[in-house]
Formats: C-alpha cells, sequence, structure tokens
C-alpha cells in the first residue's frame, strides 16, 4: 500500500490512524489467518460437492461417511489420530523448508528410506534393552531420512538445483532404493508375496498410548511440532530462517549464514520424514515392506500448506486429514466410490487454498489498512 | 525369443535406440508443451497430472469409440482445459505457479484414477506404427524401427516451434512476455493473457503425451503408467535450455536410460530391475546438477521465469 506513514498523518486521517491500530483493527489482522483458509476450504468443499452431484453422488452421505469414518466414534477418532501421525511429521518436512522459502515435496523418499534403515538396524541390536533399541532405530531412521532430503538442500544452495523437482526425483529414487533392497540383500526368505525385511521383532514394537488404540507415535509428532514452532518463532537460527525466506539477498548482505541454514533446515525436516517412516515400521508395520510408500508424504504437502506452513497449524489440518484418509475405505463400501475419490478432495483443497493466497491483504474488513482509503 | 536371429550383445544398443524412440515422445510433448509455458514465464509441474489423466482419457475414449486418434484428440483438448486452468489461477496476484502445479499434479492424478477405474481391463486399439525396417532382415532391427507417427509428429513440431520462435508473431510475443512482463505491456501485449494460451498449449501438447502412453507404448492404462515423466520432462526443458530442438535430443536421452532397464531384461540380465527402473531419475538429477549454477542465471533462460529468479 503507497499509503503515507502513520507518524506524518495530521488531522482527520491521523483519527483514522488511530481506529487502524486498536482492537477493532488488531481483531481483523488475526481473524484474517482464520476467515481466509477456512472461506477456501469451504469453497473447496462446495465445489467437491457439485463434482460428486454431478456424478449422480450425494455430497450428504459423503459427508456423512467422512463423519462417521473419522470422527464419529472413538474407535474412529483413534484410527483418524493414528493416520494423522506420519501426517504431522511429514507436513513439517514440507513446512520448515518453506520458512526458508524451499518449496520440499519429496517427503516419501525420506520417510521410507527412514523406515528401512529404523527396520535394519533393529536385527543387531536384538537382545539389547528396549528403549536403546528404539532410540537407535529413531536414530537410523532421522539420520537416513536426514540426509535424503539434506542432499536436496545441499543441491539447491552449492549448484543452485530446483529443489522441487530435485526433490521429487529424491522421492522416486528412494523408493526404487528401497524396492531392490527389500527384493534383493534385506529381504525375509518368509515374505513370500509381499517382500519384507526381517521383522524387528515384538519386543521392540511402539505400543500405544493408555486408554487409546493409538501408537506413541502421535505425541513423538505433536512434540516435533511444537518444537519446530518454538524453533522458527522463538529462536535466532528461526529469524535468520524466517528473514531469509522472504528476502535471501538482504538475509546474505546482513551477513547470515544462508547456506548453514538451507542445510540444517532440510537436514531437519529430512530427519522429521525419516522418523515418521521409523514409527510407522515399529508402531504399525513391523517391518519394512512397499506399503511404506503409502503417500504420507504426498500428503503431508497438502497438510502444510493448509496450515500454511505453521507447525502449530499442522497439527489440526493433520488431524482433519487424516480422518479423511481414515474413512476412505468406509466411502468404497458405502458409497461405491472409489479410493480415488480422498485424492480428488485432497486436489481441489489444494487448489483452492493456493488460490486463497490472493485475498490476503485484499479483503476490506479483514484489512484495516485499507480502511482510512476507503474513507478518505 | 523365438525368430530371433542370434546377434548376442547387440541385442542391447539396438533395443535402447529402438526403446529411445518408443519411450522418448510423451517426453518430447509434455517438455515442447513445457516449453512453449515456460518461455512465457511460467512454469506448470502440474504436467505430470496432465500426463496422467491424458492417458486415461485417450484410453477410455478409444475403448467407447474404437477410434485411438480421437483419443487422442480427447487427451489433446482436457490436456488443454487443465492447461486454462493452471493458467487462470496463476494470473492472479500472489498466487505461486509452482505450489498450483503441485496442486495440480495431485488433482490430475487423482481424477485419473477416480474415473480411469473401469479401464484398467479394457484393451484399447492401440495408435498403428510406421515400419521404417522394412530394409533389413534382422527382426531385432525391424523392432526397434518400428515408429510410431507421433514420434515423427513430435520431431516436426520441435523443428517448427524452434523456427517460429525467432520468426514469427507469436513466437516473439511470447519471448517478450516471458522476459519482461513490463516491456510487454509497454508494447501493449496482455503478459497474462500469453500466458494463459501457451499454459493452454502447453497442456494439450502434454495430453497427447499421455494418449501416447497409454494407446502405444506401454499400450494401456493403469494407475502407475507415468510415475514422474510429466515431470522429468520439466526438468529436461531446464537441461536443454528453452530449445525446442535441444528439447528433442534430450528426450530421446531420456528415452535410452528408460529403456535401459528392459533392454538388458532382454539379453537375461535381470539382476537389479529396480535400480534401472531408477536410471531416468539419477540420469535427471545429475543433468540438473550439472546444467544448474549457483552464482548466475541459466543462458537462456525467460528473464519472468521464477525457477531461475
Amino acid at each position: 500500500m503507497s499509503n503515507a506513514s502513520p507518524d506524518t498523518l495530521t488531522g482527520p486521517a491521523a483519527a483514522l490512524n488511530t481506529h487502524r491500530s486498536g482492537t477493532r483493527a488488531m481483531l481483523a489482522r488475526n481473524a484474517e489467518a482464520f476467515v481466509i483458509p477456512a472461506a477456501a476450504v469451504m469453497v473447496g468443499l462446495g465445489a467437491f460437492s457439485a463434482f460428486l452431484m454431478a456424478l449422480n453422488k450425494s455430497p450428504l452421505a459423503f459427508f456423512r461417511a467422512i463423519y462417521f469414518g473419522g470422527f464419529g466414534s472413538a474407535f474412529s477418532i483413534d484410527n483418524s489420530l493414528t493416520h494423522a501421525s506420519p501426517l504431522l511429521l511429514t507436513a513439517l518436512c514440507v513446512a520448515l523448508p518453506a520458512r526458508l522459502g524451499l518449496v520440499i515435496i519429496g517427503g516419501e523418499g525420506a520417510l521410507v528410506l527412514g523406515g528401512l534403515a529404523a527396520a535394519s538396524i533393529a536385527l543387531p541390536l536384538h537382545g539389547l534393552p528396549y528403549f536403546v533399541v528404539l532410540l537407535m532405530m529413531g536414530i537410523a531412521g532421522a539420520l537416513v531420512g536426514g540426509i535424503w532430503i539434506g542432499i536436496v538442500g545441499a543441491l539447491r544452495y552449492f549448484r543452485g538445483v530446483n529443489e522441487t523437482i530435485a526433490s521429487l526425483l529424491m522421492a522416486y529414487i528412494g523408493i526404487a532404493v528401497m524396492n531392490q533392497l527389500i527384493e534383493g540383500p534385506l529381504r525375509d526368505p518368509a515374505s513370500l508375496n509381499k517382500p519384507s525385511t526381517y521383522p524387528i521383532g515384538d519386543a521392540y514394537r511402539i505400543g500405544d498410548i493408555p486408554g487409546m488404540q493409538v501408537h506413541w507415535g502421535l505425541v513423538a509428532g505433536l512434540v516435533a511440532c511444537v518444537l519446530s514452532w518454538a524453533l522458527i518463532e522463538r529462536t535466532t537460527w528461526g529469524f535468520a530462517a524466517r528473514v531469509s525466506g522472504s528476502n535471501i539477498r538482504a538475509a546474505q548482505i546482513q551477513g547470515l549464514p544462508v547456506g548453514k541454514l538451507i542445510l540444517a533446515f532440510t537436514f531437519i525436516a529430512g530427519a522429521f520424514a525419516g522418523l515418521a517412516g521409523m514409527i510407522e515400521v515399529a508402531a504399525v508395520q513391523g517391518d519394512a515392506n512397499a506399503s511404506l510408500a503409502s503417500g504420507y508424504g504426498y500428503t503431508g504437502i497438502l497438510v502444510a500448506f493448509l496450515a500454511r506452513q505453521n507447525p502449530l497449524a499442522i497439527i489440526p489440518v493433520a488431524f482433519m486429514l487424516g480422518a479423511i484418509d481414515a474413512s476412505g475405505s468406509l466411502l468404497q463400501r458405502h458409497m461405491g466410490l472409489p479410493d480415488a475419490t480422498v485424492q480428488v478432495l485432497q486436489g481441489i483443497l489444494f487448489v483452492t487454498i493456493l488460490f486463497s493466497d490472493t485475498l490476503y491483504g485484499r479483503i476490506k474488513w479483514l484489512n484495516p489498512d485499507l480502511w482510512t482509503r476507503a474513507q478518505s | 525369443m523365438s525368430g530371433s536371429a542370434d546377434i548376442g550383445l547387440w541385442g542391447v544398443p539396438l533395443a535402447m535406440i529402438g526403446g529411445a524412440v518408443r519411450v522418448s515422445t510423451p517426453y518430447i510433448f509434455v517438455a515442447l508443451g513445457e516449453t512453449i509455458t515456460e518461455r512465457s514465464g511460467r512454469i506448470n509441474l502440474g504436467q505430470e497430472g496432465t500426463l496422467v489423466f491424458g492417458a486415461m482419457i485417450g484410453y477410455g475414449v478409444a475403448i467407447i469409440t474404437g477410434s485411438p486418434l480421437l483419443g487422442v484428440a480427447a487427451a489433446c483438448a482436457c490436456g488443454c482445459g487443465f492447461g486454462l486452468f493452471h493458467g487462470w489461477i496463476c494470473r492472479f496476484p500472489k498466487v505461486n505457479d509452482i505450489a498450483v502445479g503441485i496442486a495440480m499434479m495431485q488433482l490430475g492424478v487423482g481424477l485419473a484414477v477416480f474415473f480411469g477405474k473401469p479401464f484398467i481391463k479394457p484393451a484399447a486399439p492401440h495408435l498403428p506404427a510406421i515400419s521404417l525396417g522394412w530394409w533389413s532382415a534382422v527382426p531385432q532391427i525391424r523392432a526397434a524401427l518400428d515408429v510410431n507417427a507421433l514420434f515423427i509428429l513430435g520431431l516436426g513440431l520441435a523443428l517448427f516451434l524452434n523456427w517460429a520462435f525467432r520468426n514469427t508473431k507469436y513466437g516473439l510475443m511470447l519471448r517478450v512476455v516471458g522476459d519482461s512482463s513490463d516491456a510487454a505491456r509497454a508494447m501493449g501485449l496482455n503478459p497474462n493473457r500469453v500466458r494463459l494460451y501457451a499454459t493452454a498449449i502447453g497442456g494439450g501438447l502434454a495430453g497427447i503425451g499421455g494418449a501416447y502412453l497409454s494407446l502405444y507404448y506401454p499400450g494401456s492404462w493403469n494407475e502407475g503408467i507415468s510415475s514422474g515423466q510429466g515431470l522429468m520432462a520439466v526438468a529436461l526443458v531446464i537441461f536443454a535450455r528453452w530449445n525446442p530442438l535441444g528439447c528433442f535430443f534430450a528426450a530421446l536421452l531420456f528415452g535410452g536410460a528408460g529403456a535401459l532397464g528392459s533392454a538388458l531384461q532382454s539379453v537375461g540380465v535381470t539382476q537389479g530391475y529396480y535400480l534401472f527402473y531408477a536410471a531416468p531419475y539419477v540420469l535427471t538429477l545429475i543433468i540438473l546438477t550439472a546444467t544448474s549454477s549457483r552464482s548466475h542465471s541459466l543462458v537462456g533462460a525467460p528473464g519472468e521465469l521464477s525457477i531461475t529468479k
């Protein structure tokens, strides 16, 4: 906006300015961050309803199925939370680099290889105490995932390679590497139809949170979101990252360590995705197999964008999309809709939420900066 | 393999040449389309989704109407639709074209899988091949030189675009818009409209590439039909420096890499199937790394392209 800065204004304009910085203005500014995404989700759901109606399916029945499959009972809430747990971590894999201005979409590869690393390190450690083995698995998963996405960061920083394309290529390569290893050297000969690594052993599985049918990985994901929020909003590193994300030249002129930031943030991002893989192996699958590549990395991209790359906002959004994921099978059974319905819904939501980016700062009652101009 | 002459290890390079021609065609179309889009200053990562949707709709229409050509036309039309949608969303201020591309990728693949379920089983009529190997008695050579008309069309299109970018009014308009929105506006052009049409044409070409996948090679529709070829084609455009002829040769190179796995399988090497399958991805990454630069912008890059800024 080209309005004069507040301290140079006099007379009636000054009066309007106090208005602009008052409580109502503050409320409006905060409301913008909720109203616009909520409206975008509503528009997306509306478009999706139109899509269903065009196919002679009832949108009401669809949303009822999502409600019962995702939120309707204690069991379905637990199921949604189980689906949300990896999404928390894979969304962080997108959100952290995004604060630096990097669009990383290859979390799937880091998840898959992290899970594979965790599963393969468990076997030689058999006999050691539970928490030691679990810790080593976590470290292995996070390290491999971190290196995998860290490579993307390094290519970006040292060679200027576009990180979006590179990360997706790395995801395909990661999945191929996993398939090769579980078909070959790491294969448990007992796994006939579905090639897998040797099971990590029931003694080393991650259990459920008492009173729920949700594994402890959910807590790990929540802690990771809170820690990431603290890293970005409450540390100098996070501040430096935000500065670099909004203006990289300014950051370089200020002498901020842009290269180190890129490497560190991509490593941490990949480590979270790798950890998600480790948790999937230790809590859900019991070994590493092709089911690890079931799309959590890709859904995480949508979660991060819906949350506007804010680690705390990831928590409710991941729960919402986890619920949609969880009710996918119900849709198929009750409505005769294919699995891909969920994919279509996600795609539509993704498009509308990106479209809503254009609205920020342009809606009059949400942007106090436009109030003076309107009244003068 | 019965009836094949014993040509030993020569089979590998022959199968790779034949494979390069077969596998490269979708790359050629997506890459040429993306060249047009990127020359206008926009990047459309949604080409991957368009490719998969084009494969599905081409296959479906060919089954229903019995005509593979109608399938190609339908795929092209749907691709244009996807491109128009991408171009329309991106004309609004503050909307990020790369992110919209990712969303369109997910939406396109989702829609393709959603509508494509009934088409997994039935067989569609294939696009006919033109046999250029009539002079040879060796069956492998004949197989390698069975060329689809779309490949030749792709070559012609590359030559045409190479000429048109330099010598036609529309080519110059596209390049001005791509290099500087301000200069274009000063000339009375509307950059958003030019980009809209450029993205639509790019999408249409990607749709044709998709129809080739399902109607010729590999010649069937399934959910994993592309797995990243549209995206690799986008990377290939950077490697080819936004030059249509460069795109053609780069696509051949990628096709050769993609054919490596099955070429080795045909002579009995079955080890490491998944690693050979990953060869095109690795090649893309190596090429991107080798041709990108940290310190200066890429030679030949359109000035308004967000990927190089």
